[in-house]
C-alpha cells in the first residue's frame, strides 16, 4: 500500500516536471533557419518545404517539381508547370530577377500575368533573400524534361482582361512589415503564416477568381473541392486563442492531438510541408496563430433550438442507434474517442462548426490522419458512403452534432447530396 | 473502513468516467489500425454489391504494395481507396501490405453461376496451355501451378468474384481509368484476349474451390520474370 502511494506520488511529480519543464528558448535563433552560414541551397530547400512548392508542382506519382498536378477550382482546371531547371520545359532559362517577378509580382518573364491559383498573392511577402535561396535550390535540382498539358480555364475566366481587372482589385504587391510592438517570435510567425505558409490561400474567403480577403482568415469553402477550410480566428472554428502553444505545434506537425485531428487538405499540407518545419519556426507560427485567435470574440451562434420537437428527438434517437452500431467501437459511447488515436467528437469544433461539410465528408469518405514522424502508423476511419443511405447519413451526422452536449444545426439529406461530389480529388 | 473503500471506489469510478476513455485500451495491432480497410475487404457479407470487393488477404505482399501505391499515385483508379491512402508513406503501405499478405482467412465458397461446357473448355485451354500463336502464355506459368500466385508480385486468381475479374479485364482491354492506364505484361496479355475468352475465364475462375498458397519466389520462369520486369523493378525489393 505504502509503496503504491509513493509510486503514485512520484508519478505526479514526474508529470508536473513534464508539464512545467521550461519551454526551450528560441529567441536568439529567430534569424531562423539552420546555420544560415553555409549553403543558400539548403536554406532554399527548407524554405521550399515551408512554401510547399513540391506539393503543388508534382503530379501524383510524378517526379518532384516537374509539375503536371491538376488543381480543380471553380474557375477551371489548372495544371501546375514544371519548375525544374530544364531549359526548354522548366525554368532553367530564368534569372533570379525573373523568379522574383513570379513570386513577388505574379508575372512570368514573358510578361504573362499568372493566375492566383499560384499563391503569389501570399508569396509576395517573402523577402528577396528567401526567394533567392529558393531559386538557388531549384537550380541545383536535376533538370526534368516534361511538357505539361495546358490549363483548362472556363469562360469567362480565361479572358486576360478579367485577370487584369482582378489583379487591380485584389492583388497588392507587398513586403512583410514587422510589428515592432510584438516579439521577434511573433513577427517570424506572422511572416511565415502570411507569406510562404500561404495559409490564407485556403483559410480565407475568396472572390470569384480566388482572391483572398487579405489577412482576414474568415474561412472558406474551398474552391472546386468541398472541404471547408475553417476560420483561423474564430473560437467556434479553428481559432487557436484558447489552445496551449504545445497543442498547436503538435497538431501542425504530427496531425493529431488529444483534442483534434487534421483531415482532408489540411492532412495533406501537414504531410507535405508543416511536419518538416523547424521547431522554432513552428513555435513562432503557433504564437502568431494564438494571438490572432484571441482577437476574435465570437459567442456561440445565436441559432436557437427551441424545445426539440418529438419528431426531432426521435430522429436523433435513430441517429444514436446507428452511432452505437457503427461508430461506438472507436469513438466510444461517451463520444470522447481515444486520445491521439480516435478523435473525440464530443466538444469537437470540427464537428459542431456551423458548416457540417467536413463532418459529412469524414463520415462519407473516412480517412487516415497524415503519416508524420510524430504519428507514423495512424489508425484509420472507415468510409461509410457504401453503407449508409443519405437519410441514415443525415441521421448519424445530426446525432453527433447534438449528442454529449454538442449543439449545432441538424443535417438534411440535401446537405448530404450536396457534399457527395466534393471531397478529395 | 467500509465507507472509506466505498468513497474511494466512487472516486475512482468517477475519475474513469470523467476521462471517458481511461478504461478502454485500443489494441496496438495492425488489425485495429486497418479497420478502415476491412470494412470492405473482409470475408463477411460478401453478397450483392459487396461481391465486387476483391480479396486481399494472403496475396503476395509485393503485389499488394504495388497496388496500394498505384491507387495512391493515380495509376489505378478507385476514389474511396485513393482518399484513404492519400497521406500514407511507402513505409506504412509496406507494413499494411505485409499484414494482409500474412492473413490466413477462410476462402469463400465457389460462386454459384452457370457456365456452359464450351466456356469451360475455352478457359481450361488458356489457363493451362495458353495460345502460343498469339503470344499468350498459359495463365498458370505466371500465376502459379495452383493459380494462387507467385511471390512476391504475381497475385493469385482464385477467390475473386466474377464481377471483379471481368471488370479488371474490361479496364485493361479498353484502356479504362481503373487499371488500363498502366501498361505491363498483364495488360498486354489482356489486350490479346477476346471478350468471349475473358468472359469464360472470369466465370471459370470464380467457380473454383480455393486451396493452396502462393508459390515461393524464384518459381517464376526467367522468361516471364523478364517479361514483367517493369512491375518487378518498382517492387518491394527495391525498398
Ligand atoms: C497551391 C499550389 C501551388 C503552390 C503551393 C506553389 N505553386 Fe507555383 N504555380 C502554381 C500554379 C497553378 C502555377 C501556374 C499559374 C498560371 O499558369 O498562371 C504556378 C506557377 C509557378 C511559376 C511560374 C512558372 C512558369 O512557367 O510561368 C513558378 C516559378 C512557381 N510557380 C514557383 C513556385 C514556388 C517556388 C513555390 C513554393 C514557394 C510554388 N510555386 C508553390 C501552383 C502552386
Ligand atoms: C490547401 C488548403 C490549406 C492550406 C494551404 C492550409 N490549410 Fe489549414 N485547413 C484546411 C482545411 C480544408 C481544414 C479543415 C480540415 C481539418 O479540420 O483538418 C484545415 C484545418 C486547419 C486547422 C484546424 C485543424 C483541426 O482539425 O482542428 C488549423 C489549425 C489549420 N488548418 C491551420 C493552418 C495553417 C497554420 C496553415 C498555413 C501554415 C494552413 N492551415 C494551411 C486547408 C488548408
Ligand atoms: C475503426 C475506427 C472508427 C470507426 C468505426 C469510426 N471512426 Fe470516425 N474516425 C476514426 C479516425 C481514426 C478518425 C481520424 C480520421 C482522419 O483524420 O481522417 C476519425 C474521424 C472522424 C470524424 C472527424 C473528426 C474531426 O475532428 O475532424 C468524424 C466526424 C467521425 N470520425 C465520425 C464517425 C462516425 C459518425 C462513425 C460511425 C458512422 C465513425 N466515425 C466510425 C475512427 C473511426
Ligand atoms: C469502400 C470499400 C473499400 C475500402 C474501404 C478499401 N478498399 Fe481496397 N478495394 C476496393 C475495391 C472495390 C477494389 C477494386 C478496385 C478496382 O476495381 O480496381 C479494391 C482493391 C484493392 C486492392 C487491389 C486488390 C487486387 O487484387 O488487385 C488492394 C491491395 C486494396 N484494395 C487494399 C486496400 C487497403 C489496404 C485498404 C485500407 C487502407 C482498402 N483497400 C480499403 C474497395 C475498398
Ligand atoms: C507473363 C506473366 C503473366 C501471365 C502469362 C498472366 N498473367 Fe495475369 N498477372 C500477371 C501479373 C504480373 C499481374 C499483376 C499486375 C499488376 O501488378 O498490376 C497479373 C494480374 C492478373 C489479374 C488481376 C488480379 C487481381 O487480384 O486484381 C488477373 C485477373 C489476371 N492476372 C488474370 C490472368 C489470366 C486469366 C491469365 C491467362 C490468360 C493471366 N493472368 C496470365 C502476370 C501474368
Amino acid at each position: 500500500m505504502q509503496k503504491h502511494i509513493v509510486s503514485a506520488g512520484s508519478l505526479v511529480i514526474v508529470l508536473f516536471a513534464l508539464i512545467s519543464a521550461p519551454v526551450p528558448v528560441y529567441a536568439e535563433s529567430i534569424q531562423l533557419i539552420p546555420t544560415a552560414s553555409d549553403q543558400n541551397k539548403s536554406l532554399g530547400e527548407y524554405l521550399s518545404r515551408v512554401g510547399n512548392c513540391m506539393g503543388c508542382h508534382t503530379a501524383k506519382g510524378g517526379v518532384s517539381f516537374s509539375g503536371g498536378k491538376k488543381m480543380y477550382t471553380s474557375f477551371g482546371v489548372f495544371i501546375t508547370p514544371n519548375i525544374t531547371p530544364d531549359r526548354k520545359t522548366g525554368i532553367g532559362h530564368w534569372s533570379k530577377e525573373d523568379f522574383w517577378g513570379a513570386l513577388h509580382r505574379g508575372e512570368s518573364p514573358d510578361g504573362r500575368m499568372l493566375y492566383p491559383s499560384f499563391p503569389y498573392t501570399e508569396y509576395t511577402k517573402v523577402t528577396r533573400k528567401d526567394t533567392d535561396a529558393i531559386f538557388d535550390y531549384l537550380m541545383s535540382l536535376e533538370p526534368v524534361s516534361k511538357d505539361n498539358p495546358s490549363d483548362k480555364i472556363f469562360f469567362p475566366y480565361n479572358l486576360k482582361p478579367l485577370l487584369y481587372f482582378w489583379r487591380k482589385l485584389y492583388f497588392k504587391e507587398g513586403v512583410f512589415n514587422p510589428d515592432n510592438s510584438k516579439s521577434k517570435e511573433w513577427n517570424r510567425g506572422a511572416y511565415l503564416v502570411q507569406g510562404l505558409g500561404h495559409c490564407s490561400a485556403c483559410h480565407s474567403s475568396r472572390n470569384f477568381l480566388g482572391a483572398s480577403q487579405e489577412e482576414k482568415f474568415i474561412g472558406k469553402k474551398m474552391t472546386g473541392v468541398s472541404w471547408y477550410a475553417p476560420s483561423l480566428t474564430s473560437r467556434l472554428e479553428a481559432g487557436s486563442g484558447e489552445l496551449e502553444i504545445n497543442e498547436i505545434t503538435e497538431l501542425l506537425t504530427s496531425g493529431i492531438t488529444r483534442n483534434a485531428v487534421a483531415s482532408g487538405h489540411m492532412a495533406t499540407v501537414i504531410r507535405q510541408s508543416l511536419q518538416f518545419v523547424l521547431p522554432e519556426d513552428i513555435r513562432a507560427i503557433a504564437i502568431y496563430l494564438k494571438s490572432i485567435g484571441k482577437e476574435n470574440s465570437d459567442v456561440a451562434s445565436a441559432e436557437s433550438f427551441p424545445v426539440l420537437s418529438k419528431n426531432i428527438r426521435s430522429r436523433l434517437a435513430q441517429g444514436g442507434k446507428l452511432y452505437t452500431k457503427y461508430c461506438e467501437d472507436c469513438h466510444q459511447s461517451s463520444g470522447r474517442g481515444i486520445p491521439g488515436i480516435y478523435p473525440s467528437l464530443a466538444g469537437s469544433r470540427s464537428v459542431t462548426m456551423a458548416s457540417p461539410l467536413n463532418t459529412i465528408l469524414s463520415v462519407m469518405k473516412g480517412g487516415f490522419p497524415p503519416n508524420t514522424t510524430g504519428n507514423p502508423r495512424p489508425y484509420g476511419m472507415p468510409p461509410f458512403q457504401q453503407i449508409f443511405h443519405d437519410e441514415e447519413m443525415a441521421l448519424v451526422v445530426s446525432y453527433i452534432r447534438n449528442a454529449w452536449g454538442n449543439h449545432s444545426s441538424l443535417v438534411t439529406e440535401i446537405d448530404i447530396e450536396r457534399s457527395r461530389n466534393g471531397g478529395r480529388d | 473502513m467500509k465507507y472509506f473503500y466505498l468513497i474511494i471506489s466512487f472516486f475512482i469510478s468517477n475519475l474513469v468516467n470523467a476521462s471517458g476513455s481511461l478504461s478502454v485500451t485500443v489494441p496496438d495491432t495492425m488489425e485495429e489500425r486497418v479497420k478502415a480497410c476491412t470494412i470492405c475487404h473482409s470475408n463477411k457479407d460478401r453478397v450483392g454489391r459487396d461481391a465486387y470487393y476483391p480479396r486481399i488477404a494472403g496475396k503476395p505482399a509485393g503485389y499488394l504494395f504495388n497496388q496500394m501505391r498505384n491507387f495512391r499515385d493515380g495509376r489505378r483508379y478507385y476514389q474511396p481507396m485513393a482518399i484513404l491512402l492519400e497521406n500514407m508513406s511507402d513505409e506504412y503501405i509496406l507494413e499494411i501490405a505485409r499484414y494482409f499478405s500474412s492473413l490466413q482467412l477462410p476462402y469463400p465458397p465457389p460462386e454459384n453461376i452457370g457456365i456452359r461446357p464450351e466456356e469451360i473448355k475455352l478457359a481450361d485451354l488458356l489457363i493451362h496451355l495458353g495460345d502460343p500463336g498469339r503470344d499468350i502464355p498459359a495463365c498458370k506459368s505466371c500465376h502459379g501451378e495452383a493459380l494462387m500466385g507467385i511471390k512476391p508480385f504475381v497475385p493469385g486468381l482464385l477467390g475473386l468474384s466474377h464481377a471483379y475479374i471481368s471488370a479488371q479485364f474490361g479496364s485493361w482491354r479498353n484502356g479504362g481509368l481503373m487499371r488500363g492506364q498502366n501498361s505491363n505484361c498483364m495488360s498486354e496479355i489482356a489486350k490479346r484476349l477476346t471478350d468471349e475468352e475473358t468472359n469464360a475465364i472470369a466465370k471459370w475462375l470464380a467457380i473454383q474451390t480455393v486451396s493452396g498458397e502462393p508459390s515461393l519466389p524464384g518459381t517464376l520462369a526467367p522468361e516471364f520474370s523478364h517479361r514483367c520486369s517493369n512491375i518487378d523493378s518498382e517492387n518491394i525489393h527495391s525498398k
